[in-house]
């Protein structure tokens, strides 16, 4: 089935992310079947299945945590990754948590300026000298999305980084990185098991089952216009469940529409 | 003792839950001197029983002979120059003995090869009643300093080196990947993950390898030595000269405390992010 993953539009010279054939496995168990994904500068992209469908494994595989084949995965620029939960240096502030990532980088000032100013950018520029155990699990993610985004990467990975929040913080959330991602339009790889998460954020939205690819939506409107009351959005969102194998629900009637779409 | 259950053996005094404070007001002004009663009371019952003869002086002084005493070893300089003595040969030793321990856990924690070439003879080693190697120390060493630090070091290496490998192996997996992420190397992932995550166990450690240079010190200057504290004790007993044994005796106490305190001081510190 990886055949109907097929390139984004007319983009293929320039890729972000390159991924041919790429198989994993662990001992006698298949993660991974034949993966092929392309990620094109700039996209967002949603990596939507169940537990154990093997997409925290690509994720893992894009962001070079775990050592894969010559050859079956090209990432071209600086990658960066934040988890589902924080995984800050408890022992560190805020803002040297945030300079961290920029150790093999610029002069030390010049470190602790970018992470100031990306930790004003998530709304912490008056946590800079705070330790994480000091911070709610809101805030504290802000900071990992923070460390994510300042060494300004290329291609940014999320790993479910919203499903320990409450449900409110996410929304908060989801505002947050689609601001972020317009600002600096970097690429966005999210993995996420929210059917709604991945429409209200991403412009592509891959299903995963059983280590493959299983299948692909580009969400077209944008995402001012993506109410779940809308006919097209309630369509995809019916196939996505049905790919996923759920009994299609209600949406979430929380989830309100994102702004700053800007001229996509 | 696994590194984890001297851990919870030792127990930060400090973060013992607070003791129910009983009436308020004027009660608890007085409550610190309340507690300075009975010590008060046993002092002066041993003053009492030494005046009227029923404690043998050659066995145990009195408290004012003791106290008088003090004085005078105080203002003759001998005190405050056998103490310096005995001090220099545990901060040596705690020195030299904790940072082979620190190192060895470091090499141990971090490299496989390191582990099981370490590891094993370590382990080995520790069961030691390291006392009483000091007479093995005296024959190969001779009578010099070199017996008393080595002795000292030896006993100040255990400690160290069990807790700060329980501290690098009990680092959390996740943020080290996380620093991965973040393109550390790995000489940038020691330098800032994992040492400072073992930091608070190697300060547990610090603290049983000060006990123990403390215990050591005692045992190598009262067996061979005729400088120090120890010494001065030892020498005090061939002469029934009980009051200095006493003295000696409260000077090793007062000195214990006092080096636990700084070390307690450095862990507020250095642990400030754990508030």
């Amino acid at each position: 089935m990886a055949s109907l993953t097929a390139p984004p539009t007319s983009q293929t010279s320039e890729t972000v992310v390159r991924v041919r054939g790429h198989d994993r496995s662990f001992g006698d168990t298949h993660v991974l079947h034949s993966i092929d994904l392309d990620i094109a500068p700039g996209e967002f992209v949603a990596l939507l299945g169940r537990s154990g469908c093997g997409k925290s494994t690509l994720l893992r595989s894009l962001s070079h945590l775990d050592p894969t084949p010559a050859g079956e995965v090209e990432v071209s620029g600086r990658t960066s990754v934040a988890f589902q939960e924080p995984r800050l240096l408890p022992w560190r502030t805020v803002r040297d948590n945030v300079a961290l990532a920029l150790l093999n980088g610029p002069e030390r000032k010049q470190r602790f300026e970018l992470a100031e100013k990306t930790l004003a950018e998530v709304g912490l520029g008056d946590k800079l000298e705070a330790w994480p155990l000091q911070l709610s699990g809101g805030q504290a993610q802000r900071v990992s999305l923070a460390r994510a985004l300042v060494s300004n990467p290329a291609l940014m990975l999320l790993d479910e980084p919203f499903s320990a929040l409450d449900a409110l913080t996410r929304i908060d959330m989801h505002q947050l990185v689609i601001d972020l991602w317009r600002r600096h339009s970097m690429a966005i790889l999210i993995v996420t098991h929210d059917v709604d998460e991945a429409i209200a954020l991403a412009d592509r939205v891959l299903v995963m089952d059983g280590g493959r690819i299983a299948r692909e939506w580009s969400i077209e409107p944008r995402r001012d216009n993506r109410a779940p009351s809308k006919p097209e959005i309630a369509r995809i969102r019916a196939e996505m469940l049905a790919a996923l194998g759920v009994q299609p629900t209600s949406a979430n009637p929380n989830r309100t529409p994102l702004h700053n779409e800007g001229a996509a | 003792m696994s590194p984890m259950s001297t851990t919870a053996l030792v127990g930060d005094p400090t973060t013992a839950p607070p003791r129910p404070r009983a009436r308020r007001s004027r009660a608890s002004r007085f409550a610190f001197l309340r507690r300075w009663v009975s010590p008060i009371v046993i002092i002066a019952v041993w003053q009492a029983l030494s005046s009227a003869g029923v404690i043998d002086p050659r066995k145990m002084a009195s408290p004012a002979q003791i106290a008088s005493r003090a004085i005078e070893l105080i203002q003759d300089g001998t005190l405050g120059s056998e103490t310096l003595i005995s001090l220099q040969r545990v901060v040596l030793g705690l020195v030299i003995g904790g940072s082979i321990g620190v190192l060895l856990a470091v090499v141990a924690g971090l490299n496989r090869i390191g582990d099981d070439a370490i590891d094993p003879p370590m382990q080995m080693l520790r069961t030691l009643p390291h006392l009483g190697l000091i007479s093995l120390f005296i024959t190969w060493f001779g009578l010099g300093e070199l017996p008393k630090v080595t002795l000292i070091g030896l006993g100040a290496c255990f400690p160290l080196y069990l807790n700060t490998l329980g501290g690098i192996r009990g680092i959390d997996r996740k943020v080290l990947e996380a620093a991965r992420s973040m393109h550390l190397t790995r000489r940038q992932q020691v330098r800032h993950v994992v040492l400072p995550g073992a930091l608070p166990q190697t300060l547990v450690g610090l603290r049983q390898s000060l006990g123990i240079a403390w215990l050591s010190v005692i045992v190598a200057e009262t067996i061979g030595a005729d400088t120090g504290l120890g010494a001065m004790i030892n020498q005090a007993r061939e002469f029934n000269q009980t009051d200095i044994i006493v003295v000696g005796l409260a000077v090793y106490a007062v000195l214990g405390l006092c080096t636990d305190a700084l070390v307690r001081y450095l862990e507020r510190k250095a642990l400030a992010w754990r508030a």
